[in-house]
């Protein structure tokens, strides 16, 4: 077998399964050529592709496909630069190995914060590129002819002066005894033949006929089903149940007390690794554990949350906004500004906690035994799943294997691993295969919410009405906290995640001011689709409108005119503009807003033309949305997500609320939580800028500018500015 | 023990029959294509055919079944050659695609019953189907394709 221990575990056996049928090719670690030497037919030199003899291309996959399309855009980048014939790319899951950890994601593998791309992307192409230039250094060799009289086409090297080819997998075994080249030289993007193609996804054939298997999907023999009944007061924990009545009811099996120990100190991603102080009825099926569960007569100590209402945390932000905060940006002289101002502005703006919701709710396998541990989940995190089971089973790291599949919707939610914990201390419970399978209840009253946010502002015109001074001071409680409470600590108390969009505006205004407050009311929060433009995006490009209006300027306009030293941004405003007839006449009753932002990297600019009618209700008709992320990898996927993240910003911006009473949220399900549907679709259309800087995130991208477009197309229509999301049609009736 | 037809075939099962004809799909006879997503007639993930009408089978309870013909995603067609399936290919319909088996199977009783629907139309019946990733307008175009495709065929 030769040498392989520098590649990592699970590295080793792929090499092993492959030995003697092909090569393989990868990075240990980003950058870092190793071989694996003295295995016949073998070629690798990377952890990202290997090449078998028949021409097949096997490219390794670990950014997880949440419907973002990241398992075709990941083998494109590598078969772009391999010059592959993409009909003959296959795709394989990598599973739990930190050697293909995201370095974006401080070396996690999580397939979140719109970074699959710009973690990988320029690893996966070296890869390519390196493993294309041994197979031409093959073939050269081959013909005994110079490289540089050779080229690569479609999965063959082609010698044009003689009119020779050789196919990739004719050159498997010559290729493995190359040494690596190092640096290689990636192609211009004017030779790209695969990359900026709207290449059909690989997935979805699987997800028109019920045959893609989901976590909820999973079959495995032997397998018990478990509901959970979790506390449902945050902070709270049982104080008694009746196994016997649960165990009576025909088809139960076991009952089981869950995450009553203490609570676990974060893994290194620090997502949840511990599920909920719950019971566990594990019964034959679904149905059999859902009567046991209603048998159960529990009793909670509800704990110190058990008054907590949303009503009292408004009043708690309220209050804690009164001082001033750690300080994010501080230009110029704020104070001294707005006290020579001809016009002063002030505004509260209010966002509530949300739900996730994604459309498979929160469920996972898990196959606990003395020696090993397998795990089934749909995750956005391998890493937390596997830290979760490892920590429960005390097993070895290596022991624990975690297995990929589908994801029914993630949004930041499935980066925690509650319930994979959940399934695994179970199954070591009962010593049996279980599947934990939430109910949609269960998952919206026990998700890490967006947080819930209050933001002051205060803005200074000079006498021409042009904004001099902007102040914002933000409470909410914090993500860094939960994740990374030490770069919190580092940065004296301004987290970045809540603020940053709201401290690195890009307007040319010279005294700008931005301060934070954590105020935590102790529920749950995480990562939420753009979890920090969702709200800076709403409340920033708001108020901007309000400046605009008391100043009596257009909207675009000034918008336009304070961008001068953001040419993107200004790039995809003007785009956003020209595209949607900004100044033209509309239909009666139609009216415009527009937003622009930056985040994730990239850069995004909407109009949305609305109408509200008589009482109150608002329509939104079409969203024109101009895009700038780099240079395009697949150009439908980009404009699937903006079309998507749009809907996702409108659901939250026309319906989104989480509240709560008694220290428990209000909201259960579809009918009082409820989502977007096609009869309330606008027309979305999509404009993306060609672009050659480096790719930027996107599916995070559309989802902050949506709710300001709407909201200042609502003032264009009524003068009425919406300053607490929802919308409420009650406050957009005639008085 | 309770007899119903599921994609053509005779199946006996025996379930508590207040059990819902989603669980018995996805746990007893191994269908999983069709989805659990709300539990309470929400979201439409779980919708089927039973005797050619869309029914959300997490509120459907098995003996209400018994006696009648049963079509899941699953038999929708042999081979994905269903013009739906064929237009939310060309569309690039599903994200994620959890919803989309109920989706589908939601525009393929509106086709059944209307050849050539308008967007009223497919408003209508698929205002009962919630896709969280958004994919609603690819989702009316697909369904206007397959439309036209059924038309051409006819």
């Amino acid at each position: 077998m030769g040498n392989p221990t520098t590649l990592s575990r699970r590295s080793f056996l792929q090499v092993s399964a492959v030995a003697g049928g092909g090569l393989m090719i990868g990075f240990y670690l980003p950058g870092l050529v190793k071989q694996a030497k003295g295995q016949t037919g073998v070629f690798a030199p990377n952890i990202w592709l290997r090449i078998a003899p028949d021409d097949s291309v096997t490219v390794l996959l670990t950014a997880l496909e949440l419907g973002q399309g990241a398992m075709t855009a990941m083998p494109m980048l590598v078969a772009e630069e391999l010059d592959a014939d993409w009909n003959k790319v296959k795709l394989e899951w990598v599973g739990a190995d930190p050697a293909y950890g995201n370095p974006n994601m401080r070396g996690t593998q999580t397939t979140a914060a719109s970074q699959s791309t710009r973690g990988y992307w320029k690893m996966l192409r070296e890869a390519g590129a390196a493993a294309r230039a041994m197979l031409v250094t093959a073939a050269a060799q081959t013909w005994g002819v110079p490289e540089d009289s050779c080229s690569t086409e479609n999965g063959e090297v082609l010698h044009s002066p003689s009119g020779r080819r050789l196919r990739y997998g004719a050159l498997v075994e010559k290729a493995s005894a190359l040494p690596v080249p190092k640096p290689v030289t990636l192609k211009d993007q004017r030779n790209f033949r695969l990359l900026g193609q709207p290449i059909p996804r690989r997935d979805i054939p699987e997800k028109v006929n019920g045959s893609a298997i989901y976590g909820m999907d999973v079959k495995v023999p032997n397998k018990l089903v478990a509901r959970v009944l979790r506390c449902p007061v945050f902070g709270g924990k049982v104080a008694s149940f009746n196994a016997d009545k649960a165990k009576a009811v025909p088809g139960v099996r076991h009952v089981v007390q869950i995450a009553s120990g203490p609570a676990a100190a974060g893994g290194s991603f620090t997502a949840s690794i511990q599920g909920w102080p719950g019971i566990a009825v594990v019964a034959d099926n679904f149905w059999a554990a859902t009567q046991g569960l209603k048998a159960l007569q529990v009793k909670w100590d509800e704990g110190p949350n058990a008054n907590l209402s949303s009503e009292e945390i408004r009043k708690r932000f309220a209050e804690a906004a009164e001082k001033p905060g750690a300080v994010a940006r501080n230009d110029g002289d704020f104070d001294q500004a707005i006290a020579g101002a001809a016009k002063q502005l002030k505004a509260v703006y209010e966002l509530p906690y949300l739900a996730h919701a994604t459309m498979e709710p929160m469920n996972c396998t898990a196959d606990v035994r003395p020696d090993g541990c397998d795990v089934w989940v749909s995750t956005q995190s391998h890493t937390s799943a596997h830290q979760a089971a490892v920590r429960i089973t005390g097993l070895p790291a290596s022991k624990v294997k975690i297995h990929t599949t589908y994801v029914g919707g993630g949004f930041g939610r499935r980066g925690e691993a509650d319930y994979a914990a959940e399934a695994v201390e179970i199954s070591k419970a009962v010593g049996r295969p279980v599947q934990v399978i939430w109910t949609r209840e269960d998952d919206m009253q026990h998700d890490f919410y967006r947080p819930v946010t209050y933001v002051h502002f205060w803005a200074a015109l000079d006498g021409s009405g042009m904004p001099i001074g902007w102040k914002t001071r933000l409470v909410q409680p914090s993500l860094r906290a939960r994740f990374n409470p030490r770069a919190l600590e580092a940065s004296r108390g301004v987290d970045g995640i809540s603020i940053g969009g709201i401290a690195e505006l890009r307007y040319s205004i010279p005294h700008l001011r931005a301060e934070y407050i954590l105020n935590d009311p102790g529920v749950p929060v995480g990562f939420w689709r753009a979890p920090g433009g969702s709200v800076s995006g709403y409340v920033t490009e708001s108020f901007f409108d309000e400046i605009a209006a008391a100043a009596g300027k257009d909207p675009y306009e000034l918008r336009r005119r304070l961008l001068d030293k953001a040419p993107r941004l200004r790039g995809v405003l003007d785009l956003a503009a020209e595209k949607a007839g900004w100044g033209k006449p509309l239909p009666p009753g139609r009216f415009r807003g527009i937003s622009v932002l930056e985040t994730i990297g990239s850069f995004v600019s909407q109009v949305a033309e609305v109408s509200v009618a008589p009482d109150g209700k608002v329509r939104v008709h079409r969203v024109v949305c101009a895009v700038d992320c780099g240079w395009i990898i697949n150009p439908d996927t980009i404009q699937a997500q903006i079309e998507g993240g749009i809907i996702y910003g409108l659901t939250a911006a026309l319906q989104g609320e989480i509240t709560i009473k008694n220290g428990r949220v209000v909201q259960s399900n579809f009918h009082d939580y409820p989502m977007l549907r096609m009869n309330e679709t606008p027309e979305i259309e999509v404009y993306i800028v060609p672009s050659s800087e480096a790719p930027g995130g996107i599916g995070e991208l559309s989802t902050p500018p949506i709710a300001s477009a709407v909201v200042n197309a609502i003032f264009a229509a009524t003068g009425k500015r919406i300053r607490r999301l929802p919308i409420r049609a009650q406050e957009l009736r005639p008085a | 023990m309770i007899s119903l037809t599921v994609n053509g075939k005779q199946q006996k099962v025996e379930v508590r029959p207040d059990t819902p004809l989603l669980w018995v799909l996805r746990e007893t006879l191994g269908l999983t294509g069709t989805k659990f997503g709300c539990g309470m007639n929400q979201c439409g993930a779980c919708t089927v055919h039973v005797d050619g009408k869309p029914m959300r089978s997490c509120q459907t309870p098995i003996s209400s079944v018994a006696g009648k013909k049963v079509t899941t995603i699953e038999g929708l067609s042999a081979d994905s050659s269903h013009p739906l399936q064929q237009a939310w290919i060309a569309e690039q319909v599903p994200q994620c695609g959890y919803c989309q088996s109920g989706q589908i199977m939601a525009a393929a009783a509106l086709l059944a019953a209307k050849r050539r629907p308008s967007d009223q139309d497919i408003d209508a019946a698929l205002d009962g189907n919630i896709c969280r990733c958004g994919t609603y307008q690819r989702i009316r175009r697909a369904i206007h394709r397959a439309a036209k495709m059924m038309g051409a065929e006819a």
